[in-house]
């Protein structure tokens, strides 16, 4: 009666449960996916019942070198990560730099083909169903391309300073997660667009 | 080993709180502040339930309104404008800034108490998380004095809930009200996805020792579902009303139909949101359910494991089936053939729950507290409104009944007749831990009976009229319809509901100061929130609590025959 059946067989002596920055970003990326699918739909969905131009056809070039660039960041940042787990951290301020490189060039590549749209074929949100559906989904995607930037500045910023350390490597990661599904949604967006789209 | 960890006392004492509360000297000022800045988890539940609570008796004097205008044909105690309002204004507040502010509530206040944690997951996102929903909620408010509505004629939004485009487009709403509504709604689903993911994060990450998934209790279970559904459901409305601001702002054309675009687009998006929304609501309030009957049972749930496997099951059905709610709008014969079907398959994981509720009355020791009372009225309004809904389901019955006073029966037989029964259950049992005060079981039975009684008044009479064709939100009818009797029946069910829950909001209030202590336990439950103090210390727990079943105190209570033994 004395004992308190708490005692009960304490097999779980390591008691490990999953990290909760991994199942906040997992779960932040299923909402964000959520919201990224309706904006493909609806991009789909309006693909040719424009009333008047001007068409994908006409006015979109393949961004083949902006793809490129933040497709590989991916893969750098992955660098990033295995350098700061093994608290390399000169080698993971190289690859931070350079995955923040690669997305900056990426957004100046979008800036760029705006730039063309507005100025020189006249597509705005306001000309036609083209214009609203692709500066929506290209511009939301845009927009998580600079969340992503300035959470990696900031990173960068405290890793210059000598503030990120190898016990931060979890966190690294998180971000890395999250940087990892703005590819992953190019990939989406750029096969609509670009490819379907097209 | 349990035993060097805890104090050599037997029970649950050994989990109490022995330290003298502080007596509180700060002032006025200082308590404020105390509120505003917290991050803690239960001062954070507690100021979604107050908050939610505030709003459910705005948005239950505007249902009044509206009934007292619809108690006489070519009544003019409202305009027809102000009538618009008011159902828009109903609608969005009860489901955005009720509904789901007290469901995020209980679960902020009672998920880390009951897997044993400290906190949430994410303390400071919670408290950003509730004070954007109060913003939202303000926001939504003020444009009572901020908007101007259709064609000119003021104030607040009254496109009703669902926002049918075109009439939200520039054209046919200027002035400001739809950017409030829709501004305020895409604040409101930040905080909403916020909290989702704190929950989400709580449940996996932040159990106590030897609290493994199949040990969880199944109100955080079931909130981990709420959570998943909001991640997938809640989203899809943020988007869309993004698309709405992007038309009422940039110029855009999404749902312009003259530019090619889509005001059937806009529907689909907003059901998509719609209809998961439905189980965000009920799932928290089977949650209640499921702690409450076993406890009022004594007896343990009946089917644990088919429990949360029905409800993920509901949360994946409920992804499939928003295009009931169009029927109307016109869909291919295979459209129509596949949402009748995904719908009626809903039927199958909540038949499997309101079964094994009823299998663990059965036989059980039942004691008829407040609490009880309500959960057993659950049951039954919750099976019938789910009649109704396999009739709605069927498309060409639907085609006959659609926007008509039986499709507002039969959601409110859902949104009161169980949500809002088992949000009061609900109160009734954690309000002694939350204030450490019992609520008065005499007037809660006033409360309970005038509540079962106005509700059916009003909830079974509303089916007829529209069965006879009434539809919804328009302001007032013709004499020589047939509706006006059922409609004075339905105004005077509502305003019994209305004195019990005056009823109700005064036993709050006198119980606070006058209620009897409550202890750590009153209703001698199973559950990790009944071993500490009522209201709990900061911490919580003294010491971390270390589970080996389900019913970690009924381990405690009875050492001779732990729950433990039998996993």
């Amino acid at each position: 009666m004395a004992t308190i059946p708490l005692e009960h067989v304490a097999t779980e002596s390591e008691w490990k449960q999953p990290s909760r920055g991994v199942v906040a970003m997992a779960s932040l990326i299923t909402a964000e996916a959520s919201i990224f699918t309706i904006f493909v739909v609806a991009y789909l969905y309006y693909l040719g019942r424009d009333v008047s131009g001007p068409t994908p056809k006409q006015v979109l070039e393949v961004p083949i070198f902006g793809t490129v660039c933040l497709l590989s960041s991916s893969g750098f940042i992955m660098l990033a990560e295995s350098a700061i787990e093994h608290g390399r951290i000169a080698a993971f301020r190289i690859w931070w730099s350079v995955t923040i490189l690669l997305g900056a060039i990426f957004l100046t590549i979008t800036g760029l083909e705006w730039y063309k749209l507005i100025v020189h074929d006249h597509l705005t949100v306001r000309t036609n169903l083209f214009g609203t559906t692709f500066y929506s989904l290209v511009g939301l995607h845009a927009s998580h391309v600079v969340a992503g930037l300035l959470m990696m500045l900031a990173v960068l910023a405290f890793a210059l300073t000598g503030h990120v350390r190898q016990e931060h490597a979890e966190r690294i990661k998180v971000l890395g997660l999250y940087w990892h599904f703005v590819d992953a949604v190019w990939v989406v967006v750029f096969t609509v667009v670009y490819v379907v789209g097209r | 080993m349990g035993s060097e960890s805890l104090p050599n006392i037997p029970g649950i004492e050994a989990g109490l709180d022995r330290t003298p509360a502080l007596k509180k000297t700060g002032t006025y000022l200082e308590l404020v502040h105390d509120w505003v800045v917290t991050v803690d988890h239960k001062k954070l539940g507690i100021l979604y339930i107050s908050y939610a609570l505030i709003f459910l008796l705005v948005a239950g004097a505007e249902a009044l309104l509206m009934r007292i205008q619809l108690f006489f044909p070519h009544n003019t105690f409202v305009s027809p404008f102000t009538f618009n309002r008011l159902f828009t204004m109903h609608g969005t507040t009860m489901v955005f800034l009720v509904g789901m502010p007290i469901l995020f509530g209980f679960g902020n206040y009672l998920v880390p108490l009951m897997i044993g944690a400290r906190d949430m997951a994410f303390p400071r996102l919670n408290a950003f998380s509730f004070w954007i929903s109060a913003f939202a909620g303000l926001l939504l408010y003020y444009s009572y004095i901020g908007g101007v509505g259709l064609s000119g004629t003021g104030s607040a939004p009254d496109v009703a809930w669902f926002a049918y485009a075109p009439l939200t487009s520039r054209a046919f709403s200027p002035g400001h009200t739809v950017d409030y509504w829709a501004v305020s709604i895409m604040a409101s689903g930040v905080g909403s996805i916020g909290t989702a993911i704190n929950i989400l994060a709580t449940v996996f990450c932040m159990r106590c020792k030897g609290m493994t998934l199949s040990r969880i209790p199944l109100l955080p279970w079931l909130y981990a579902t709420v959570s998943f559904i909001v991640l997938v459901a809640v989203s899809p409305l943020t988007a869309a009303q993004a698309m709405l601001m992007i038309d009422r702002y940039l110029g855009g054309h999404f749902f312009d139909t003259q530019a090619g675009g889509s005001a059937i687009l806009w529907a689909h998006f907003f059901w998509i949101f719609g209809h998961p929304e439905v189980y965000v609501l009920v799932l928290p309030a089977f949650a209640f359910a499921n702690e409450i009957i076993p406890v009022f049972s004594r007896k343990a749930i009946f089917g644990y494991s088919a429990m949360v496997a029905a409800s993920v099951g509901i949360a994946f059905i409920s992804l499939s089936v928003w295009a009931h709610h169009m029927f109307t709008i016109g869909m291919t014969s295979f459209g129509n053939a596949f949402f009748t079907l995904s719908t009626m398959l809903v039927s199958i994981p909540t038949g499997i729950k309101t079964f094994n509720w009823l299998a663990t009355i059965w036989g059980g020791k039942i004691r008829f507290a407040t609490p009880m009372l309500f959960s057993i009225a659950f049951l039954f309004q919750w099976v019938i409104a789910g009649l109704t809904g396999i009739m709605l389901s069927i498309s060409p019955w639907n085609w006959q009944t659609h926007n008509s006073y039986f499709v507002v029966a039969h959601f409110h037989y859902v949104l009161v007749g169980a949500i809002v029964f088992m949000i009061f259950a609900a109160l009734y049992y954690w309000y002694p831990k939350i204030t450490g005060r019992m609520l008065d079981e005499r007037l809660g039975k006033w409360h309970f009976w005038l509540m079962v009684i106005g509700f059916h008044v009003t909830f079974d009479t509303m089916h007829f009229p529209g069965l006879l064709g009434m539809p919804r939100q328009i302001y007032t009818y013709e004499p020589d319809r047939g509706w006006t009797l059922l409609n004075q029946i339905v105004s005077v069910g509502g305003i019994i509901q209305a004195i019990a829950v005056l009823i109700f909001v005064w036993n709050m209030v006198r119980s606070y100061f006058r209620g009897a202590e409550a202890g750590p336990d009153p209703w001698d439950a199973w559950t990790l929130e009944w071993s500490t103090s009522s209201p709990p210390p900061v911490y919580n727990f003294v010491v971390d609590p270390v589970v080996a079943s389900r019913r970690p105190l009924w381990d405690l209570k009875h050492p001779e025959d732990p729950d433990s033994a039998f996993e």
